[in-house]
């Protein structure tokens, strides 16, 4: 089956006014020795096969339902609300492009601003961009922004070991091309902000950390700025947008450049993609910004209107001068959360953050008391926001085995994987969809899966 | 019909209204933290009927594919089929977490498995990663793998790309961000890369050359054998850009004609949809040289086994995870409704739908490169005497209910129309566009200043960009109450 519609009363008139016999014709500038190739694909199949067949795929997968799973590392279960994949199904934005045609294009555009403007006020920044691919890329572009605006003297990048581990490993890739940078900081992973700060100098472009950082805790951001800024540097800070809804903003505390991963904000797990990149700055640096920016203006009557604005950084009008080669962003993922901040509102967000706190606090006292366990037995007295660090009795990917296959549930994320020291210890997150009933079966799972 | 301004999600909020109920805890309460918490109002209040009615609002003042005829150059703007966002939304592709151990997860190990498999027959290639997010992201994967791939070899001296000045503005913008520098080759007279230009760009600086084929005018390049002769000749590789693979699926494979690299764009060619500007994704194919060097995870097959692996030269990760996957859950749905056939199908009326709209429009409009097309073409958008410009055209097109072509892209085209119908519409819609077409020329003639003023039917007129520009106006100035 295909979705063309031609008959073959239309596609013989067509070739007529064309002038050609066939369609096979249109196709001589191709070399004769490589037109129309086997290709070896499956037959195809009819709409309703095709739909069996993946429900069939589908099936293969343990899904849980996100009240059963305990695995945040980045992607989190959070509730979405039925208003955005309500507005997320409307045809006249999911299938349209980029708003070159601002007269046409309203509609998304209007939604961008009000998302920009959303972000803003949540990160306490004066700008932010129209989305990017996921977290951690926006995170690398934060960073090429930073050694772009150390203009070559500043090179270094001082990076916190609590950054997620895949984050990190994408600045390292996006940097294999910036041949001056160099990246600090975190080869120790065990290296606090206390000594991060100590490595800041007139070389460093930037300081990046994670607040919540990847453990779940809240750094102690007090002072951070200042010492930043003291040596000449930006301080770019990784946040969760449902974290915002109840501590106050790393604008409040001094960040240049903030950027976060926007899937709690009512996107789908979806096995890691497609997410929201968050991408937040001070208005200072909206010129080495990349990503579309949309802006207010009026149109030839006076009336209010939106349009996609300093393209001239983009890479259609500036080309190998560009701030970045981004063109796709992740559009409709800042459409599913401009959708679900309006739905939430700052009590809604307020009340998710507030249900996050409690419920991952008594997780973790319930966990303390097992046998063999101990909660974030690096940083005890840290607070932290709704993930913590757990030590377990064995090797986390047997008691995730067994919480799997025994008990139905999944498990958190095995830190050994990417920290030597904290091997035997797994990240467990808890939100708003776990109630006191989900928390005290994982507790009583662990208890048996540890047994 | 006059259009009412519509109120931003700050202007409309009232302190105290609320959207949704979440659950009282349950748990006994923790003591929050004493500092460090805030207490503004960052979010707007609204009712859950406020919020419908404004994104409906919204939505009803936006043009998609399933709005109108789209025939954006170079966007493959095509229909996409509903039984893919289904398929997308099943739970069992939903909700998965990335991290879940892959014995959990088999059926999505399967169905990454089976597009790289995929990607792989369609193109020619030796090897797919699914990693990259978009075309240009993918452009940047494969020029990193490109430099990988030199410096592997101890071949550090290779510093220049290749581009021909027809190419799209990710083409350099990626080498710029690989730490290359572009450098730009000429067109000749049928559209084609020049080939002398070439011929003499080569030596042993070059680390490669990025080509789109069929070109941004829409022409196959005639001598595509040559330049890639020419640029492995001198040591360097062939990077090529998909963005114009619908009208190739099924027609030929790049890598049968000594590409080594080259992103598809999953958003076009396989008609998952483009979401208002993204999310799309932008998987790299790669000949055997290259196949070490991919960003990885990609999936692997142990007997009926899959699991991810990293590749073993790999460049490392783009991006978190395993890429755009809710992507992929839609190219293969959509591909396997297609088979070999089907996507052979859809190239071919792609090309049959561009040739016809070129030999309706040729007489109103100049055809700098007039010959066979592919599944665009690109033609001059001046109605000579009346000052009407491409951008004149395009917005009278709205009045007439169409989506404009691509404006004044490719650079090398004066007021350029880049027009891509795809093989998804029918020819009365391609006939009433070329009526509306040669409507907008005789109103050029009689009343240009009509064009000049238009678009005059949409919810705004032509708006202030330089004004946009200027003030900078990028976040809503209403105040919500203050906590």
């Amino acid at each position: 089956m295909t979705y063309v519609p031609h008959t073959d009363r239309e596609r013989a008139d067509m070739l007529k006014a064309i002038g050609a016999s066939s369609i096979e014709e249109l196709f001589s500038d191709v070399p004769q020795s490589v037109r129309f190739p086997d290709v070896k694909l499956p037959l195809p199949i009819s709409e309703f096969e095709v739909a069996r067949e993946m429900q069939v795929l589908a099936n293969c997968n343990f899904a849980v339902d996100p009240s059963r799973c305990f695995l945040g590392a980045g992607v989190y279960q959070h509730f979405r609300p039925a208003t955005v994949d309500y507005v997320l199904s409307r045809g006249e934005f999911y299938t349209s492009y980029t708003q070159y045609q601002p007269e046409t294009s309203q509609g998304f555009l209007q939604a961008l601003f009000e998302y920009q403007s959303m972000i803003c006020r949540l990160t306490g920044m004066e700008v932010s961009n129209a989305s990017h691919y996921d977290g951690a890329t926006a995170l690398a572009e934060a960073v090429l922004l930073a050694l772009n605006v150390g203009s070559g003297k500043r090179n270094t990048v001082v990076l916190s070991p609590a950054v997620h581990p895949q984050y990190r490993a994408v600045i390292r890739t996006y940097l294999r091309g910036t041949h001056a940078a160099t990246i600090i900081g975190d080869d120790d992973a065990k290296t606090g902000l206390d000594q991060l700060k100590t490595l800041l100098d007139q070389n460093t472009a930037a300081l990046v950390i994670q607040n919540p950082n990847f453990f779940g805790q809240c750094e102690a951001v007090d002072g951070l700025a200042d010492a930043v800024h003291r040596a000449g540097a930006l301080l770019i800070v990784v946040t969760d947008p449902i974290a915002l809804g109840l501590f106050q903003p790393p604008g409040a505390y001094g960040a240049d450049v903030v950027t976060a991963e926007g899937q709690p904000l009512g996107i789908p797990p979806s096995f890691g993609g497609p997410h929201l990149g968050i991408f937040a700055a001070r208005m200072a640096h909206v010129r080495r910004m990349s990503g579309h920016l949309v802006g207010e203006t009026v149109d030839a009557e006076g009336r209010r209107g939106y349009v996609l604005t300093l393209a001239t950084r983009e890479q259609h009008i500036r080309r190998a001068k560009a701030t970045s080669n981004i063109c796709t962003n992740s559009a409709v993922c800042a459409l599913a959360a401009a959708t679900y901040l309006s739905t939430m509102g700052t009590q809604g967000l307020r009340c998710v953050a507030e249900l996050c706190f409690h419920n991952s606090h008594y997780a973790a006292i319930e966990i303390g008391r097992l046998k063999g366990f101990a909660i974030n037995p690096q940083a005890p007295a840290q607070p932290f926001f709704k993930e913590f660090v757990m030590r377990l009795p064995g090797p986390a990917s047997v008691i995730n085995a067994r919480l799997r296959e025994r008990h139905g549930i999944i498990g958190g994320y095995d830190l050994g994987r990417d920290y030597l020291h904290l091997r035997d210890h797994m990240l467990i997150a808890v939100t708003e969809v776990h109630s006191r009933a989900d928390i005290d079966q994982l507790v009583a799972a662990l208890r048996e899966a540890a047994s | 019909m006059r259009y009412e301004t519509i109120p931003t999600v700050y202007e409309a909020s009232v302190p105290g209204r609320h959207g949704i109920d979440l659950p009282t805890p349950d748990v006994p309460l923790s003591p929050l933290p004493a500092a460090g918490l805030r207490s503004d109002r960052p979010l707007p209040e609204l009712s859950q009927l406020d919020v419908v009615r404004h994104f409906l609002a919204l939505s009803q003042r936006n043009f998609g594919v399933d709005t109108g005829f789209y025939p954006l150059g170079s966007c493959t703007m095509k229909f996409n089929p509903k039984i893919n966002e289904q398929i997308a939304r099943l739970p069992g592709f939903a909700e998965p977490h990335p991290l879940q151990d892959p014995e959990s997860v088999q059926g999505n190990l399967t169905l990454m498995f089976e597009l790289q498999q995929w990607l792989m027959a369609i193109g020619g290639f030796a090897a797919v990663s699914l990693q990259p997010a978009a075309g240009a992201h993918g452009e940047f994967t494969g020029l990193l793998m490109i430099r990988a791939y030199h410096r592997d070899r101890g071949d550090t001296e290779r510093t220049r790309i290749l581009i021909p000045d027809s190419a799209h503005g990710t083409n350099p913008a990626s080498t710029t961000m690989a730490g290359f520098t572009a450098v730009e080759l000429p067109s000749d007279a049928r559209g084609n890369i020049d080939l002398e230009a070439v011929r003499a760009a080569c030596d042993a600086d070059v680390a490669g050359i990025m080509i789109t084929n069929p070109n941004t005018i829409g022409l196959f390049e005639e001598q595509i054998v040559e330049v890639v002769r020419l640029v492995h000749e001198c040591g360097g590789l062939v990077y090529g850009d998909g963005a114009n693979m619908n009208a190739l699926a099924g027609i030929a494979r790049p890598g049968d004609l000594g590409f080594d690299v080259m992103h598809y764009n999953l958003h076009k060619t396989f008609s998952t949809p483009h979401g208002g500007g993204g999310p799309g994704a932008g998987p790299v194919g790669v000949s055997a040289r290259l196949k070490d060097f991919l960003p990885g995870p990609v999936i692997k097959r142990d007997g009926e086994h899959f699991a991810p692996a990293m590749p073993e030269k790999s460049i490392g990760r783009v991006s978190t995870f395993f890429g755009n996957f809710g992507m992929f859950v839609r190219a293969v749905a959509y591909i396997r409704q297609h088979g070999l056939a089907g996507l052979r199908a859809n190239s071919e009326h792609a090309v049959l739908n561009a040739n016809y709209l070129r030999v309706k429009l040729r007489n109103l409009f100049t055809l700098p490169f007039d010959r066979t097309c592919m599944h665009e073409f690109v033609c001059q958008g001046v109605i000579h005497g009346t000052g009407v410009r491409a951008i004149d055209i395009s917005k009278r097109l709205l009045d007439y209910g169409f989506h404009p072509p691509t404006n004044y892209f490719p650079l090398i085209v004066p007021e350029a129309l880049m027009i891509e119908p795809t093989e998804t519409e029918a020819k009365p819609t391609l006939d009433a566009f070329v009526t509306a077409m040669e409507a907008i020329a005789k109103e050029a003639q009689r009343d240009p200043a009509l064009i000049k003023g238009a678009p005059h039917e949409t919810p705004v007129r032509r708006l202030d960009e330089v004004k946009a520009a200027r003030e900078l106006v990028l976040t809503d100035r209403a105040k919500t109450g203050s906590g």
